[in-house]
């Protein structure tokens, strides 16, 4: 079972702290949960939202309706309307004089009214509503005091002493107040378990397979990422740049991979759009660099806020020419550690840029989570023991030997321009040829072992996604069991090179085959269409952010399209 | 006593044969930046030179250093991303005047803000010489040589020595591609030089502005020390014709990054763990 709680509120109201604090209240007791933010396009002053879901598992999935309203006030409330959606049996907590949405009303839910200002006021002279919130519902899912009460003091820790008694005396007035509702909660197990975001775990991934140099410039959901590293690569020793834009961010990026550093940064869709010029130089120019895009709703500015996949089409083919790279997808907050470590490493050893997919669902959420896993593969690069140094050497493997400024007799330029195997440019066929079949042969002839996917079930029905969506599927192939249907699902880690060989194992013996993503023109969909042959009935699931994927909504779906 | 070793500018040469036309400015420019290369006794493994792209951007290859020849635009940045990464190095960025204050010109206004410790030639021929002849932002209002701009860009031309004052850059040098000599010597400087070095070089596009060999009558060596007082410098930039060589401003400036504080704490996981 799970139990969903949304607080809303005006920006700045505290609402995300709020469930921080319960969440992290509730971990510490055993308890496993997501915590997704959902913010309006106002800046401060606007409206923001904590949607916390607490569960027995840890495959995290946007709750579809809520058990708990608590609305600080009812602002802009309609705002969210489509993401915090409601029952009849579903509790709404709110000041009792103000007046309710008629479409809240309309579905006749349970209300508790709560004089949450007043408590506030009566609890301490600077007193916030959030902590009276953080104690009403710290109460309902029988959080104690003195866990809920540390937490705010360490968060609130660099603030002046009266912020952090006010919080003390809040939650405390909050946790007295008898607001006469219960609600079941999930069972709760002792763990090692983390409280991390996708973008903060990404940002780990990334120090922990070798980055010092990040460049950066800031974009909503991305941000977070960078400013996570910033503080992390004081730790470890490195260098972080704020470039003037995403054009100086990857070419910093290159420049710095160029220098034998492993170098990373991180963007969404509109800077991703920037770099690809030069992420194409890093094609040509075999050099190493991770770009860590954090999907929003798109095209152009789109919807900043909001998650969707819809960079599929522009990681997979937004570089000019042909130019073959890495595109990988994380597929859960836990997982962006693992598969940003795994971008990182692959990029370094096969020389190519690796672009990695994660979205604004997976990244600015945060989660209960087991100890993440850590990606132990090692990689070296390929080193030079001849005399005879060629940087763009015909390998068989087409992955040729690296060298960094500074070592002696490897000097070579490299270049964007098409070149031969020494690096002097050249028009020659020939070397366009080789050049073109050695760069495409080092990404396809690598072994990626069996981490391209997560795989789960044999069924007739195999349910395929890449990245973030994962989760949902996982859910509807639950539901889909539970109705009768025997199923499998297949989420892609790996994007390019496609893994042909084993996608066609892991589909071995199923019928029927549902494409899974978030996004308006099926881009996943197209993409296997084009580079494979199927043997099964192939179904695409393709619906646009903001509203994330729904389990139930694709378990609909699949039941309709396979009704015989 | 040690011998004293002498290095010749053709050791600096790669050997790859440039493809500039005859008389090309940007000849001088690679002989001086060998000559300056050897008058340092600058070691080639340590040395990289990145450039962007256009004729001049070409240079690089023709180094028997490193080199990155990236894509248009850009050299700067990646110029700035390496020698932050790998500050021991000596890193010269390089490039046209369509590729520096053009397409580039946002990475030129912070490069000469963040003063980074690089050194960066912009071989300025007026135009766009790649691609056949088009009006870059230094291009003389009138110049009605392209058919892109049959009655001339229209536009006024802007001053790269009063941008990058204006910007920030602590070193601003000017130098001619028919003083080959003059220029070596101060990219000696510029190369010495602890900040972010900008070197002007006015190198004559004979194909497409000949009229550029009217230049040598105009150049005039700078016999004054170089100015320190920026709103001196600022008159002189924003008021001079802009064919004064030599060394025209410098002032010490702190250099980015700063020296860092050393890692202080392996463990990346504390803030994570329950
Ligand atoms: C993104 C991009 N846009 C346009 C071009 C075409 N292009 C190549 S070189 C060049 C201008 C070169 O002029 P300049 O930098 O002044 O150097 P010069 O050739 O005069 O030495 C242009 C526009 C390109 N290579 N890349
Ligand atoms: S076109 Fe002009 S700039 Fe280019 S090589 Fe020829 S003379 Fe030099």
């Amino acid at each position: 079972m799970s139990l969903s709680i949304a607080i809303t509120g005006a920006g700045g109201a505290g609402v995300i702290s709020c469930g921080e604090l319960l969440l992290q209240g509730w971990a510490r007791e055993g308890g496993r949960g997501l915590l997704r933010k959902a913010f309006g396009p106002q800046i401060r002053g606007g409206e923001s939202a904590a949607l916390l879901k607490l569960t027995e598992h840890e495959r995290y999935t946007a709750a579809t309706s809520y058990d708990v309203l608590l609305a600080l006030d009812w602002n802009n409330f309609s705002r969210f309307e489509d993401e915090i959606r409601l029952r009849p049996d579903s509790w709404i907590i709110c000041e009792p004089d103000e007046d309710i949405p008629a479409a809240v009303l309309a579905l006749e839910p349970r209300i508790a009214r709560l004089p949450i200002a007043a408590l506030a006021a009566q609890a301490h002279s600077d007193g916030r509503v959030n902590m009276i919130a953080v104690g009403v519902l710290g109460k309902l899912l029988g959080l104690s005091h003195t866990s809920l009460a540390g937490l705010a003091a360490q968060k609130l820790g660099h603030k002046p002493a009266s912020y952090q008694q006010a919080a003390t005396a809040c939650i405390a007035e909050g946790q007295q107040y008898d607001l006469e509702i219960t609600v079941d909660t999930p069972r709760r197990e002792a763990g090692n378990r983390w409280y991390i975001s996708g973008n903060q775990a990404a940002g780990l991934g990334a120090l922990e397979a070798g980055v010092r140099f990040v460049a950066a410039y800031p974009i909503t959901p991305a941000s977070d990422v960078l400013e996570w590293m910033a503080g992390g690569l004081e730790k470890v020793g490195g260098n972080l740049v704020q470039a003037e834009d995403e054009l100086a961010a990857i070419n910093m990026t290159i420049g710095a991979a160029f220098g034998g550093v492993t170098a990373f940064t991180a963007t969404s869709g509109p800077g991703l759009a920037l770099m690809t010029e030069s992420i194409g130089l890093a094609v040509a120019s075999e050099t190493p660099v991770t770009v860590f895009n954090v999907q929003r709703g798109g095209p152009s500015t789109g919807i900043p806020t909001k998650s969707e996949q819809s960079d599929l089409d522009i990681a997979l083919h937004g570089l000019h020419g042909d130019a073959p790279h890495l595109v990988l997808a994380p597929l859960n907050i836990a997982d962006c550690v693992y598969t940003t470590a795994w971008a990182v490493k692959l990029a370094r050893h096969l020389q190519t840029p690796a672009i990695v997919l994660s979205d604004q669902f997976i990244g600015q959420s945060s989660a209960i989570v087991t100890e993440p896993r850590r990606c132990e593969v090692q990689l070296a690069a390929k080193r030079a023991d001849d005399n005879d140094y060629l940087r763009y050497r015909l390998t068989e493997d087409g992955v040729s030997a690296v060298a960094a400024p500074g070592e002696p007799d490897r000097r070579f330029t490299a270049d964007g321009l098409e070149h031969n195997e020494k690096g002097t440019p050249s028009a020659s066929n020939a070397d366009h040829q080789r050049q073109l079949d050695k760069r495409a042969r080092k990404l396809t002839a690598f072994d990626y072992g069996s981490d391209w996917a997560d795989l789960n079930g044999n069924g007739e029905v195999a349910l395929l996604c890449f990245g973030s969506a994962s989760a949902a599927v996982e859910e509807a192939a639950a539901l889909l069991a539970q109705r009768g249907f025997t199923t499998r699902t297949i989420a892609l880690r790996l994007l390019a090179p496609l893994p042909h060989d084993a996608l066609h194992a892991a589909l071995e013996g199923s019928s029927e085959l549902v494409i899974v993503e978030q996004n308006h023109s099926a881009q996943l969909w197209r993409y296997l269409r084009g580079a494979m042959d199927f043997a099964q009935r192939l179904h695409s699931y393709a619906i646009a952010g903001p509203v994330p994927l729904s389990a139930e909504l694709i378990a609909h779906y699949c039941e309709e399209v396979l009704a015989p | 006593m040690n011998d004293v070793i002498t290095f010749k500018a053709k050791d600096y040469k790669s050997g790859v044969k440039p493809i500039w036309c005859p008389g090309c400015g940007h000849f001088s420019v690679f002989n001086a930046v060998t000559k300056a290369m050897a008058g340092l006794g600058m070691n080639k493994d340590d040395t990289v030179l990145v450039s962007g792209i256009g004729c001049s951007s070409r240079l690089p290859a023709y180094v028997d250093s490193y080199g990155f020849h990236g894509v248009h635009g850009r050299g700067l940045a990646i110029a700035q991303g390496l020698k932050v990464a790998r500050p021991e190095l000596t890193v010269i960025a390089m490039g046209g005047d369509g590729d520096g204050f053009s397409i580039g010109g946002n990475h030129f206004m912070h490069a000469c803000r963040r003063n980074v410790d690089i050194t960066y030639v912009v071989m300025d021929n007026e135009v766009y010489g790649m691609t056949k002849g088009q009006a870059s932002p230094t291009t003389p209002m009138d110049w009605d040589h392209s058919k892109l701009t049959p009655h001339g860009p229209g536009v006024r031309p802007f001053k790269p020595a009063a941008l990058a004052l204006a910007a920030g850059a602590p070193w601003i040098a000017r130098a001619y591609s028919g003083n080959p000599n003059q220029m070596a010597h101060l990219l000696a400087q510029a190369i010495e030089f602890p900040g972010f070095s900008f070197l002007h070089v006015l190198s004559q596009c004979i194909t497409f502005c000949p009229q550029q060999t009217d230049w040598k009558a105009i150049v005039n060596e700078r016999q004054d020390a170089a100015l320190e007082d920026e709103d001196e410098a600022a008159r002189l930039f924003l008021h001079e014709d802009g064919f004064q060589t030599g060394l025209l401003y410098q002032r010490q400036r702190p250099t980015w990054p700063p020296e860092a504080a050393p890692p202080n704490d392996p463990d990346l996981t504390g803030g994570f763990r329950l």
